[in-house]
């Protein structure tokens, strides 16, 4: 079986606020994510990782660009969304939010195969009930049976999760986008929803996007992973280079303050991430970083540039890259 | 004399569905300028444990045991006393400071309540420079003395409760999950605020956090709660790197190390949900999630015992090597 | 494998069906416990009865001004236990035959008004944007405009017909339900539920009637009975003014023809105080009815 590939194409979404702001969520974002691989994408509250995601997934309208599936573009009609969302499936964060509670787990699972019309025509001749229940054992919830009837306050806060992603799985789709799928999960429980995605990848051969704030977690599980800063990938590449040989200094201060890293000394960035309606000129991270604050940027001979000149959209190309001036400048030197 | 004792601390809460003990038989000490450490997961008494030093649990609880707090026990103490306490000895800085600040009032004026109501010799321009003072204490200009909570992002807010918190210089700082819900950007923010104010003022601390590393991070000591008792207790560094009780190891290990290869792909948990109160197992309540559990230990509760210098531990499968 | 799984479907739905079963139990436990209104539901029964039974109870003939046989303004007795009106016929028959007009008006208009005031709230709740501004703009408009003289514009301009007092108390009654509705379907169209829904591939129809609707039937439900009080009080009124059906008898119209002769100064108490107290009467009870089923079917005014 050929991959699959879902991709962002300098994808952009803007919120007008009610003085008339506009404020720039995301502002041009390239990431690809194919079958059978497990990519991370990690950034603060408001970097904009959600809207990427939600982009993504064809549930917020892009301002500028395209979301390709299998390089075909996106169209934002019902029917072609309807098609698109058998393929990419989400999983929203709030397990405790995102099931109706006046619905069984049985109802909530069977939701999409009703919506697309899977209940009576399943590709395998199965029944609805046993298409619930394969979704519910593929998600680890095992004898399906005993949950159908349950109601979501009757369950505990994993096997919620479970049910959720077993309402995903019911479609079978290609791809899978989780949104903080364990940040409101107990620590104990946290790992093995963890496993239950590597499982997925590995057994069905799906492909996954794993929206967090946690890079223990992108540590854990993601092939690949990208950082997002103010509405921007500043870093991605290989989950083992960008976690363990970081370029950017946003990424560098963000591996720092990890509790459990007690090797890296800790950088702790003054402030918070800027309100996405006035970004600041040249590079968006200029105002907060430690390598323009402590002179490496201007040893280097790029201060001018980092507070002037605009960094390009990175492509999503496989290798490891980043958007920084500092970075391109010692690559050159070294390279010279 | 220590500046807390909790001394067999048993808390159960009467509810529909019956008797819930949240809280079984915990000893704990915290010294001045120290950090003790609570972690556990949902459900596992760390809260009530918070909220009743304090005395400040919800009627429905019944208590037994002993809270000191310099050697005055707080569940006894006349209400006067208590009001003194809460003002001036001890105080805690709650999780969600989302929903703990008055959203009508400017937090300067929040923050200088309790200077006013405790001291009322105190002038108003005292008042303001005291409350700019906590304001840069906690990192925050003391123009935001000035600004109302929804001016305030998620950091702020959460620098503000600490600010009013301290208002009253107390000796003993209770932080209920002080940085859930923030970023770590954010968290490692507050975090510098609160370890600074235990170096500088002395302070001691109990840090309540479901986060072990962040605990790690932070205290010198660590207890471990588990269905309502603390299943292992000792100092931060060893109980995270080298922890001995099966629930702690697998806590320590859903935590982690970022570079370290045997994370990759090796996401660490356990099977199971933590136990609800109302029905705990019989022996020890993590028998059921235990990957060491052998069937002795289902018949009775193990008591919490020093297994090595300094580290009490309370699980039959470990052995003493003290 | 398909053998295990059919009896399994069999089962679970049985079970599902014990379990609504259980929930309906549940929520009429908690009804009766609730003294006012389970008053309230048994004066309603005992009304409809009533009107059910009008024809066996009080024989239509007696609305008839020819064939009546009692006396003018007679005081009641023991052949008409609330008198005779200015007509002679028995005050107690026009007092059953009103409660089928009375409830019927009642009823009608109601229902009238919740489908307005659904369809208005969900819609304007739901689409937003201009459609929603324009609806909700709308609703505020017909809550400002005082209903008496709105009501009696349009039932002038309509005519007097029973029909016509069902349409006028409908199509002046239905903005408060559909505020109602409007900011209950604000409020859970924001629920991640109805995101994940979306991103499942739901659309608008399948959000309204999976989602939304079901959510809000039960409030719809505990507010229909309330409005049933204030369309029999608007019949009421409306009749009394003179603006009822002219062939019909309901209370409304029997507190008119009593004011019209003069029962009040005569001081023929048996004319218009029945048809008052059972006004009085049945709106409380339907308050009474609603209130508490609010209480069981709103689980934040349970917690209270």
């Amino acid at each position: 079986m050929s991959d699959i590939r879902l991709e962002a194409r300098d994808l952009a979404v803007e919120f007008t606020s009610r003085g008339g702001d506009v404020a720039v969520a995301l502002d041009g974002a390239d990431l690809t994510v194919k079958t059978g691989e497990i990519v991370a994408l990690v950034g603060e509250s408001g970097s904009g990782k959600t809207t990427l995601a939600r982009a993504l997934t064809g549930l917020q309208r892009p301002a500028r660009g395209q979301v390709l599936l299998d390089g075909e573009p996106l169209g934002y009609t019902g029917k072609a969304l309807k098609a698109f969302r058998r393929r990419v499936q989400m999983v929203l964060q709030d397990p405790a939010g995102a099931l109706n509670p006046r619905h069984t787990v049985y109802d909530s699972v069977a939701e999409g195969l009703r919506l697309h019309g899977l209940s009576r025509h399943d590709p395998d001749g199965r029944s609805e009930e046993q298409q619930v229940a394969d979704a519910l054992s593929s998600a680890g919830l095992r004898p399906p049976e005993r949950l159908f009837l349950r109601y979501p306050h009757e369950l505990s806060g994993g096997q919620r999760q479970r049910v959720l992603i077993a309402g995903a799985l019911a479609l079978r789709p290609d791809l899978l986008i989780a949104d903080e799928p364990v940040s409101s999960l107990d620590a104990s429980i946290r790992g093995e929803i963890l496993a239950l995605l590597l499982r997925l990848r590995s057994e069905l051969g799906l492909g996954v996007l794993v929206v967090t704030h946690d890079l223990g977690l992108a540590w854990n599980i993601a092939d690949r992973t990208a950082v997002m800063y103010l509405g921007r990938i500043v870093e991605a590449g290989p989950t083992e280079e960008v976690l363990a040989a970081p370029q950017h200094p946003y990424t560098q201060a963000l591996l720092s303050v990890v509790p459990e890293i007690e090797r890296l000394e800790p950088v702790v960035l003054e402030g918070e991430v800027p309100d996405p309606t006035h970004i600041p000129s040249g590079c968006r991270f200029h105002p907060r970083c430690p390598a323009l604050a402590s002179g490496l940027a201007a040893a280097a001979g790029v201060e001018d540039d980092c507070h002037r000149v605009p960094l390009p959209v990175l492509p999503a190309s496989e290798g490891h890259r980043s958007a920084c001036h500092l970075v391109a400048a010692q690559k050159g030197t070294t390279r010279v | 004399m220590s500046l807390l004792k909790l001394k067999g601390l048993s808390v159960t809460y009467r509810t529909e569905e019956g008797p819930l003990p949240a809280v079984r038989d915990v000893d704990l000490t915290l010294e001045r300028g120290e950090v003790v450490g609570v972690a556990g997961e949902s459900g596992c008494g760390k809260s009530t444990l918070a909220s009743t030093v304090l005395r400040l649990q919800p009627s429905s609880a019944t208590v037994s045991g002993q809270v000191l707090v310099d050697g005055e026990d707080v569940l006894t103490m006349r209400w006067g006393d208590l009001r003194a306490l809460r003002w001036a000895g001890a105080s805690i800085v709650f999780q969600g400071a989302l929903h703990s600040l008055n959203a009508v009032r400017r937090v300067g004026q929040q923050i200088a309540e309790p200077i006013q109501l405790h001291e009322p010799s105190v002038g108003a321009a005292e008042v303001a420079r005291r409350v700019g003072d906590l304001l840069e204490q906690v990192g925050l200009p003391a123009s935001r003395a000035a600004s109302y909570p929804h001016q305030l992002s998620g950091g702020q807010r959460q620098r503000v409760m600490i600010a009013m918190a301290l208002a009253c210089r107390p000796s003993l700082v209770i932080a209920d999950e002080p940085t859930t819900a923030l970023d770590v950007m954010v968290q490692a923010q507050v975090l510098d605020v609160l370890s600074g104010l235990v170096k500088e003022l002395g302070v001691g601390m109990m840090l309540i956090s479901h986060d072990l590393s962040v605990l790690a991070d932070m205290s010198d000591r660590i207890a471990v709660m588990y269905g309502g008792r603390v299943v292992e207790q000792g100092p931060a560094d060893q109980l995270f790197t080298d922890p001995l009780h099966p629930y702690t190891s697998a806590l320590s290990a859903s935590f982690p190390r970022i570079g370290d290869p045997a994370a990759r792909y090796a996401p660490a948990g356990l099977a199971g949900d933590p136990p609800d109160p109302r029905e705990l197992p019989p022996g020890c309540s993590f028998a059921p999630r235990c990957s060491l559990a052998i069937p002795d230990c289902t018949t009775a509760e193990p008591p919490l015992e020093l297994k090595r210098p300094g580290r009490g531990v309370a699980c039959i499968r470990v052995g003493e090597s003290v | 494998m398909s053998t295990t799984s059919g009896t399994v479907t069999l089962t679970s739905r049985q079970l599902a069906r014990r379990r609504r079963r259980a929930a309906r139990a549940r929520a009429w436990r908690r009804f009766r416990q609730n003294r006012a209104g389970m008053a309230g539901l048994v004066v309603l029964t005992v009304v409809v009865l009533v009107a059910l039974l009008a024809p066996v109870l009080a024989p239509a003939d007696g609305l008839e001004v020819t064939h009546a046989t009692g006396g003018v303004l007679d005081a009641p007795s023991g052949e008409y236990w609330l008198g005779t009106d200015a007509n002679g016929r028995s005050v107690l028959t026009l007092l059953i035959w009103g409660a089928r007009i009375s409830l019927f008006v009642g009823l009608m208009a109601t229902v009238i008004s919740m489908l307005i005031g659904t369809l208005v709230g969900l819609t304007s709740g739901y689409f937003g944007g201009w459609p929603g501004a324009v609806l909700f703009r709308l609703t505020e408009w017909f809550l400002v405009i005082p209903f008496l003289p709105l009501a009696i514009v349009l039932a002038s301009v309509l005519g007097r017909s029973l029909v016509n007092i069902v349409i006028v108390i409908g199509v002046t009654s239905w903005p408060g339900t559909a505020l109602l509705i409007r900011s209950q379907v604000l409020s859970i169209k924001e629920r991640p539920y109805i995101e994940r829904s979306r991103a499942l591939g739901a659309g608008h129809r399948h959000l309204i009637g999976r989602h939304l609707l079901p959510n809000v039937v039960p409030i719809v439900f505990a507010n229909t009975t309330l409005t049933v009080a204030v369309a029999i009080l608007s019949e009421t009124t409306l009749s009394f003014l003179g603006l009822g059906d002219p062939t019909r008898v309901s209370w409304g119209s029997m507190l008119d023809d009593a004011y019209g002769v003069g029962a009040i100064t005569t001081g023929s108490w048996w004319y218009f105080v029945p048809p008052g107290v059972c006004v009085v009467v049945v709106v409380l009870s339907f308050t009474l009815v609603g209130q508490a089923l609010e209480e069981v079917l709103n689980p934040k005014l349970r917690q209270r």
